[in-house]
């Protein structure tokens, strides 16, 4: 495991190009371009202000940067970059900016919800979307591009509708059966959508790209419903974590439970395996005091540790949610598949240095994760069934099915990691603190 | 004292009884002493004795006193005395008798008063007694009465306490209705102002949207050096009514596809599952097939049973393969007899189970000798098996012809009752040919039966083999862990795996693969895997662990792995779950 040098960022904006070869980093207005393997700067763009949001093109040939206050976006070509474009929203503001899949529109979202303005590179053509709903997630793109659900509030209602992105034709338009809808989020194979009622009741539907109800699934009422939902990337399963702290497995044919995966307070599965991270602080031999120290400096100063296998039963630390404020931390709010749909990765917002990995063959409980901070971020690497984590402090923690481990972030200073992403071919590690970004690469088994 | 004198007021009292009189006072007075007020008694005795002063008889009275005597005896019905007159003196004798009754009298008399006397003290006992307990159950009777008039009391109040409860809840009622009211009145109206907010919110925004559209927002508006090219290349398409068509077709397109790839993968993992149904049944065929011989006391006729079962079963399988499997019978009738001879061995393993210590001592001894010999017997069995399986074919045959003949016969009783018609008797043509068909079916089906014999007889041979080591192992490993891993061996997982590759799958299935992948879990009682090899399955290891770094990355290199491989070097041993972490490398993940 190597790291690499430290860069500035701001913002938390720093994306990795899908093809995966440059590295975009945002540092105040300015945009830097890097490759991603030797880290040398391509490009340098500065933009008119502050970057709030920045994205790449998915065919890695454009990058917009938006800065919401201005309600500006600038894209810029990485072939030729002395091209540049530059949208205005005018007086009408804008809140959310995102790329449509071809890489040649963008997707504005106007301040109130007014309307979502489609920009064309190609035709310089406006369209605009009225009535999107403010929601969780309004907006989603089928995986192949091709389309795209929009959920829209009219007359009190929730619609959706559904456009082909090549032409922006709106293909179907029906009513959801949903109460005030929260989201909604297509399934890998691009044929599902799953549309899911906010968090007070219980109630995710199905509908077909046709507007199909194919299903409607509703696990109990007169609770709190839903709080996050995923996809298995084969679209076998639809796992819905809710505000009992249960995560609720769905089948793709009968569109019925499965499974419900429990978080308990106790474990006492035997099958499972709890790593508690234990935390040790360096003691400082004679032996030490050696020039070698100078190297190991800055891990004198932070903490030591490593996992250590709990006896079972053992007793995850859990927090009691106020319940008198709104959004109550409690229930499951994140949710991931392994790239390889064998895993299963949850939190359980009132036990939050916890986390729980699934076998989705046996669908049981395999391992819990417990740190000794909240767990911040947890990724799966996007080829192997591996994941990672953070905690909002130095180090980083990796569990794959042989074990766990942590790693000391070695730089000077410290370095915080309050997020992370994998490199699209999973052989390295974005690390990102409040202000700096930090490579990490793991040495691939067939480099040895 | 002066009232006992009244009747003893006597004018003249005779000197006799003057002196009898005074005796018997003085034998009276003790009684009197103790019961005076018995004294009161009508007994009229001549207490006259204590008056010596006026005597009751004198020398002059005697006469009268005694006539008065007489008089007075004959009141008390005795025969008076007779006073000679002319002697002047009393006879002695009837005085003396007369006395004597008198005494008599007196004395019975007596008795009778202090019978009297005793009845009275014994009245008088009693109704003092009765006055008591008159007295007691007055208070009895006042404290009830009291005690009545308490619970009367407490009743009232209890009354009264449900009475204000009933009215409590009453009201509590109305309190809950009118609170429901108020919720589903506040429900509605929470309702309708989100709706009439929201109407008000949309309109906002429409007018919003008017309004920037009128003023002709002069910043809305792009700025582009030059255009860009579809990312495909292609140029775009006017949207036309034929483009509309298109997409639908293309939408339709794609979710049919889904289907399609749904249906696939559904008839795959289908028709995987009944390969390993098959496979299992097979497998159950040739386990439980050698055991007649082996368990030859008891449920021997049982096992004779069951292969005549399997043998017709299995002829039916080879048959239902080629057939295909999509019929519903067959599949009821594959899974019924799956499940029949699941049962089966299910039980016969358990016996297996208890008989593999008795065995495995044997088999110690002479595991060679037995194995070749085993294996002789074996064949002779197999050969016998075929036999048999060869006859019950000829059987079924047999009762196919028969079956199929059956109908036919009745059909011609039929006919032959009516009559023949030419359109009948093409049938029956083409009824004959159908039947000779399937017989030629029946020969070939047979024919790969033989087949499958054969290939059956290498299998069973390869389970034997199979058995006998793990038998072997079964011995070998008579440790406690022996009981934590036959469930591992019995687990039917398998076919319903979740991953969608079909590795994923195929890995899972057998029982020995999935132990090792997940003997890393299981090595709970705490066996660490030693830092490296994590660091290898994580691919975390750095190619040599300090001197080549790749000099763009340089900076700086892990030196908390190597500490982490320093402090974890203590704790770790190098045992299974190192075999095992190598073993998850290797498989297919």
């Amino acid at each position: 495991m190597n790291f690499s040098e430290v860069f500035k960022q701001s913002n938390q904006l720093c994306k990795v190009s899908p093809d995966g070869k440059y590295l975009a980093t945002c540092v105040q207005y300015r945009l830097v371009v890097r490759d991603f393997n030797t880290l040398q700067i391509v490009h340098l763009y500065t933009c008119l202000d502050q970057v709030m949001h920045m994205e790449w093109s998915s065919d890695s040939l454009f990058i917009f940067c938006a800065m919401y206050k201005r309600g500006l976006v600038q894209v810029w070509s990485l072939e030729q970059p002395d091209w540049h474009c530059k949208i205005d929203e005018g007086s009408i503001g804008l809140v959310s900016s995102r790329w449509s899949p071809d890489g040649r529109h963008i997707l504005n979202t106007t301040e109130f919800n007014l309307r979502v303005t489609v920009w064309s590179l190609c035709t310089k053509s406006v369209s605009y979307i009225k009535y999107p709903k403010a929601c969780q997630k309004g907006v989603d793109f089928t995986a192949d591009g091709r389309y795209m659900a929009l959920a829209e509030r009219r007359e009190c209602k929730d619609y959706i509708s559904v456009f082909v992105c090549d032409d922006w034709h709106l293909l179907r338009h029906f009513e959801s059966e949903t109460q005030d809808l929260a989201g909604l989020e297509w399934s890998p194979n691009s044929c599902v959508l799953a549309v899911w009622d906010n968090c007070l009741e219980y109630k995710i539907l199905l509908y077909s790209l046709d507007g199909r109800l194919l299903s409607s699934y509703s696990a109990y009422e007169w609770s709190l419903g839903i709080k996050s939902v995923a996809w298995s990337p084969s679209s076998q399963f639809l796992a819905v974590g809710s505000y009992d702290e249960k995560v609720r497995i769905l089948n793709h044919i009968t569109w019925k439970k499965i499974t419900e995966f429990e978080h308990p307070a106790t474990i006492i599965n035997t099958k499972a395996v709890v790593f508690k991270e234990v935390e040790k602080r360096p003691v400082v031999g004679s032996e030490d005091l050696s020039i070698h120290q100078m190297t190991v400096d800055n891990s004198l100063f932070s903490t030591q540790s490593k996992y250590e296998i709990t006896q079972l039963p053992a007793q995850v630390p859990v927090i009691k949610p106020d319940p008198d404020r709104a959004n109550p931390k409690i229930g499951i709010s994140a949710l991931a598949f392994s790239a390889d749909n064998r895993f299963l990765a949850t939190k359980n917002d009132n036990m939050p240095q916890s986390l729980w990995v699934w076998d989705m063959q046996r669908l049981s409980l395999l391992a819990v994760l417990e740190q000794t901070a909240p767990v911040r971020c947890f990724v799966w690497d996007p080829r192997r069934p591996r994941l990672a984590l953070c905690t909002g402090n130095t180090k980083v923690y990796l569990w794959s099915p042989a074990g766990c481990v942590s790693v000391n972030v070695p730089v000077e200073g410290s370095f915080q990691v309050q997020s992370l992403f994998w490199h699209c071919s999973g052989s390295s590690l974005v690390l990102l603190s409040k202000e700096h970004i930090c490579l990490c690469y793991m040495e691939a088994e067939e480099e040895k | 004292m002066g009232d006992w004198w009244t009747p003893a007021m006597m004018p003249d009292p005779s000197l006799d009884t003057k002196e009898l009189s005074s005796i018997s006072g003085i034998s009276m007075s003790s009684s009197r002493q103790n019961l005076h007020h018995s004294l009161h008694s009508t007994m009229a005795l001549p207490k006259t004795s204590y008056s010596m002063l006026s005597a009751f008889c004198t020398e002059e009275n005697i006469s009268q006193c005694i006539a008065y005597i007489n008089q007075e005896v004959c009141s008390l019905g005795l025969t008076g005395v007779s006073f000679e007159s002319k002697s002047g003196s009393l006879s002695a004798v009837p005085v003396v008798n007369l006395l004597y009754e008198v005494l008599q009298l007196q004395r019975r008399a007596q008795c009778a008063l202090h019978e009297l006397e005793t009845q009275q003290l014994k009245n008088g006992s009693d109704l003092e007694h009765l006055q008591h307990s008159n007295c007691r159950l007055k208070d009895q009777l006042e404290h009830t009465r009291r005690e009545n008039s308490g619970l009367h009391e407490g009743e009232r109040q209890l009354q009264l306490k449900i009475k204000t409860l009933q009215n409590c809840l009453k009201s509590e009622k109305e309190e809950v209705q009118k609170l429901q009211s108020i919720i589903s009145s506040r429900a509605t109206q929470y309702n309708h102002d989100t709706k009439r907010k929201e109407r008000e919110c949309t309109k906002l925004k429409e007018r919003l949207n008017q309004l920037l559209m009128d003023k002709r927002d002069k910043k809305l508006s792009i700025e582009i050096s030059n255009h860009v090219g579809r990312s495909d290349g292609k140029r775009g398409l006017w949207k036309t009514g034929k483009m509309e068509a298109r997409h639908e077709g293309e939408m339709y397109r794609a979710l049919l596809s889904d289907y399609e790839t749904r249906q696939r993968s559904l008839m795959m993992e289908n028709s995987e599952l009944k390969k390993v149904l098959q496979h299992m049944k097979k497998d159950m065929i040739t386990i439980l097939s050698p055991k007649k011989p082996c368990v030859k006391t008891e449920p021997a006729d049982d096992s004779l049973e069951q292969a005549v079962s399997e043998g017709e079963e299995e002829i039916g399988d080879s048959s239902r393969e080629t057939l295909e499997q999509s019929c519903e019978q067959a599949r009821e009738q594959l899974t019924n007899s799956i499940r029949l001879q699941w049962r089966k061995l299910k039980s016969h393993m358990e016996r297996l189970d208890s008989q593999a210590s008795l065995v495995a001592c044997q088999e110690r001894e002479g595991e060679e000798m037995m194995s070749r010999k085993e294996h002789e017997e074996e064949m002779q069995r197999m050969r016998m098996e075929l036999q048999q399986c060869k006859e019950f074919i000829h059987m079924q045959q047999q009762l196919l012809q028969q079956q199929l003949s059956s109908p036919c016969d009745e059909e011609t009783a039929a006919l032959l009752n009516d009559c023949y018609t030419l359109e009948e008797k093409e049938r029956l043509k083409e009824e004959w040919k159908l039947f000779n068909e399937q017989k030629k079916n029946f020969e070939r089906e047979r024919k790969n039966f033989t087949e499958a014999a054969i290939r059956l007889g290498h299998e069973r041979k390869t389970f034997e083999e199979d058995r006998a080591a793990w038998l072997k192992t079964q011995f070998l490993n008579m440790t406690p862990f022996v009981d934590r891993k036959r469930p591992a061996l019995s687990e039917p997982h398998s076919a319903l795996s979740v991953g969608t590759e079909p590795e994923a799958k195929l890995q899972s299935t057998p029982p020995l693969v999935t132990k090792s992948l997940f003997s890393t879990p299981k090595a709970a009682p705490v066996k660490m895997p030693s830092t490296a090899d994590l660091y290898r399955t994580l691919h975390l290891i750095p190619d040599s662990r300090y001197s080549h770094v790749p000099g763009a990355r340089g900076h700086g290199k892990c030196p908390s792995g190597e500490m982490l491989t320093k402090s974890r070097l203590r704790n770790c041993s190098t045992d299974c779950s190192v075999i095992s972490l190598v073993r998850d490398e290797n498989s297919p993940i």
